[in-house]
């Protein structure tokens, strides 16, 4: 991987559902080996942004490209194989339901990989004690809590060793214990194997521990208002919208 | 600090509406108006105060002032609704260009009619929702979704044509073990209500007719009636309406909250088609279990009529049998596998592409669990009808 090429750039990216613009000439570009954080309040279009960058949703205008590859131009097959690259947690960790912790982390590595089974499962014993669930193997997701829910998420997310992980929400529903262990993980994970990692949140912790750079979006102008190091954009920024978000005040 | 303050507004126990405003003529000399309101001003005084006040205009228009003083002083307790009964108050006055002023407002009073007066009039240019227009527009608008809505089906059904041709071509890739699943929740646990259904279904008809053909002597043929009636059609069609209600909800519904967990989003981003890995295995298993649960349905239904022969039309069980087996034709029963087999892919496939709709909440699964078994329904019937012309001509 060349350093210069971003692992994504985002270029001009407008996203509709149906008639409602959620984003509009949105650019951005996120650095190999960077923690990149979309932040923003409720419904500005963060999680819609993370979607168009997994491939999930199309563009209505602009494009996505992955590694200098514009995402439009793959087929299914290829995109297929764009994302065996890419690790997602979703907000509820989306594990399926009928399946064990064991069988949701192994899932991608039976599908993806030639690997005997044994190799599968001294990988996944190995994913699970990374995010600290070792042990429960065969708990089915609705046995979990859901910070546990989350976490095996990210142990399945991690499964095939991905350049780029996406996390939405990581820390939503989780308390503050919870929060920083994952938090905790993110980074461990981040300096151990420079893993590129794309996170929304809105959660002014996270956004202050971990982030190495974030954008900021806004329903009303539906694009960036503000990109940078969150400390420096705290201190810097002249823009009463990002002060007012990075301090948590009413009045700016 | 429990001082129990006598309530200086005893209960009314009069049943006569006890009056809450009372207006004088301002003793300062100001040329205004003193009107004096008590009791609680509350969500259940609401009613009787806003009647009362709306009595009391006239007095205010006759008496013409400039202004008005409300003493709240006697107001023992107020909410929401009382805060917007001074609010009424004070639009109606201000209409009749009448100064208002609040006096007295204990410090309670005061806040939450300010912040209820703050927040009123505020007002924010909301998302608009547009919701039809005039009867031309949706009429328009509704052919334009179900344009939209028959496309996004036939592809599903294309998909999942090519989903079912390529697991005929590389079984191996099929997920037998979700199938088996499928098969036992959809099948075996099916059982019982299916039976139960056939055998009833079968002696209501036995029943029925031999009341009629009894009399004329032909009771004799009432095996063969049965036998006919529920090989070529009932059997089909009541096991379809079954497992359409049993599983076709189930499959709709578990997908749709796959959906709303993002499990789905989960397998595509991991590499899986959803169709091969979450629907295929249900639509194989409906394909497997319908025709075996048809020729079940058959059976007990044949042995509810069985029932009725024997004991009501003094046949024996022999007899029974070999005049249902000689109304029979091998080719009914194929007709009849082979109509449960297509029933079996219409019922699974548009549950699972109604699952797949799924978006948003819970709410959503529950409208389409309930679209997939209508549109089951509507479709085995349709497909029914079908068979019935194509067989007719075909013969």
């Amino acid at each position: 991987m060349k350093p210069d090429i971003p692992a994504i750039a985002v270029e001009n990216l407008t996203a509709r559902y149906g008639e409602r613009t959620i984003l509009e000439g949105v650019t951005c570009a996120v650095r190999p080996g960077e923690v990149f954080l979309i932040i923003g309040g409720s419904g500005c279009g963060k999680s819609t942004l993370l979607k168009h960058m997994i491939g999930l949703y199309t563009p209505a205008a602009g494009r996505v490209c992955v590694h200098g590859v514009d995402l439009s131009t793959l087929d299914e097959e290829a995109l297929h194989g764009m994302r065996k690259g890419m690790g997602v947690l979703f907000q509820s960790g989306a594990l399926i339901g009928s399946m064990t912790l064991f069988e949701n982390v192994a899932l991608p590595l039976s599908e993806h990989t030639r690997l005997p089974d044994e190799t599968i499962a001294r990988i996944v014993r190995m994913k699970l004690a990374l995010v600290d669930l070792a042990g429960y193997e065969d708990l089915y997701p609705a046995e979990l809590s859901g910070g546990m829910k989350k976490r095996a998420g990210l142990a399945r997310a991690m499964a095939l060793d991905p350049k780029i992980l996406f996390f939405d929400e990581p820390s939503s529903g989780l308390d503050p214990v919870s929060s920083a262990e994952l938090e905790a993980t993110i980074t461990r994970i981040n300096t151990g194997t420079g893993t590129t990692m794309v996170i929304v949140s809105h959660d002014l912790d996270l956004i202050f521990h971990i982030a190495h750079r974030v954008v900021l979006l806004d329903s009303e102008t539906r694009g960036i208002i503000a990109e940078g190091d969150p400390h420096q954009l705290r201190e810097t920024s002249r823009d009463r919208r990002v002060i007012r978000f990075l301090n948590r005040t009413i009045e700016g | 600090m429990n001082r129990r303050v006598p309530d200086p507004h005893p209960p009314d126990t009069s049943g006569r509406p006890s009056r809450r405003l009372s207006l004088q003529r301002d003793t300062a000399g100001t040329g205004g108006l003193r009107l004096s309101v008590s009791g609680p001003l509350d969500r259940d005084a609401f009613t009787d105060f806003l009647a009362e006040w709306q009595a009391l205009l006239p007095d205010i228009d006759a008496g013409r002032p400039e202004r008005i003083a409300v003493d709240l002083a006697p107001v023992s307790t107020a909410d929401s609704a009382g805060a917007l009964l001074l609010m009424q108050m004070e639009t109606d006055l201000k209409q009749r260009a009448i100064a208002v002023d609040f006096l007295h407002a204990s410090g309670d009073i005061e806040a939450m009619f300010a912040l209820l007066r703050e927040q009123s009039a505020r007002t924010h240019a909301g998302p608009v929702r547009t919701d039809g227009g005039n009867l031309l527009v949706r009429v328009g608008d509704a052919g334009v979704r179900a344009h939209q809505e028959f496309v996004v089906l036939m592809t599903f059904f294309g998909e999942m044509i090519a989903a079912l041709a390529d697991a005929c071509r590389h079984p191996r890739s099929v997920r037998w073990g979700d199938v088996l699943v499928s098969v036992q929740r959809a099948g075996l646990e099916g059982l019982p209500i299916v039976g139960l259904i056939s055998f009833l279904l079968g002696l209501i008809i036995a029943f029925m007719s031999s009341l009629q053909l009894k009399p004329l002597g032909a009771g004799v043929y009432v095996a063969a009636l049965v036998g006919i009636s529920v090989v070529k059609e009932l059997g089909p069609i009541m096991t379809a309406i079954v497992v359409a209600g049993r599983s076709g909800s189930a499959f709709a519904a578990e997908i749709g909250t796959m959906k709303v967990n993002e499990e789905v989003d989960a397998l595509v981003i991991m590499g899986f088609d959803p169709m091969k890995f979450i629907a295929l295995p249900k639509i194989l298993a409906a394909v497997i279990v319908l025709p075996l649960l048809t020729l079940y349905a058959d059976l007990f239904a044949i042995l509810g009529g069985l029932v009725v022969g024997v004991l009501g039309l003094d046949m024996t069980a022999q007899t029974y049998i070999h005049q249902t087996l000689q109304g029979i034709l091998v080719t009914d029963i194929s007709t009849s596998l082979l109509k449960a087999v297509v029933f079996a892919v219409l019922i699974a496939g548009i549950s699972c592409q109604r699952g797949f709709l799924v978006t948003g909440a819970a709410e959503a699964v529950g409208r389409q669990t309930t679209s997939a078994v209508v549109s089951s329904l509507f479709l085995v019937i349709i497909a029914d009808s079908a068979f019935a012309i194509a067989l007719h001509y075909i013969r």
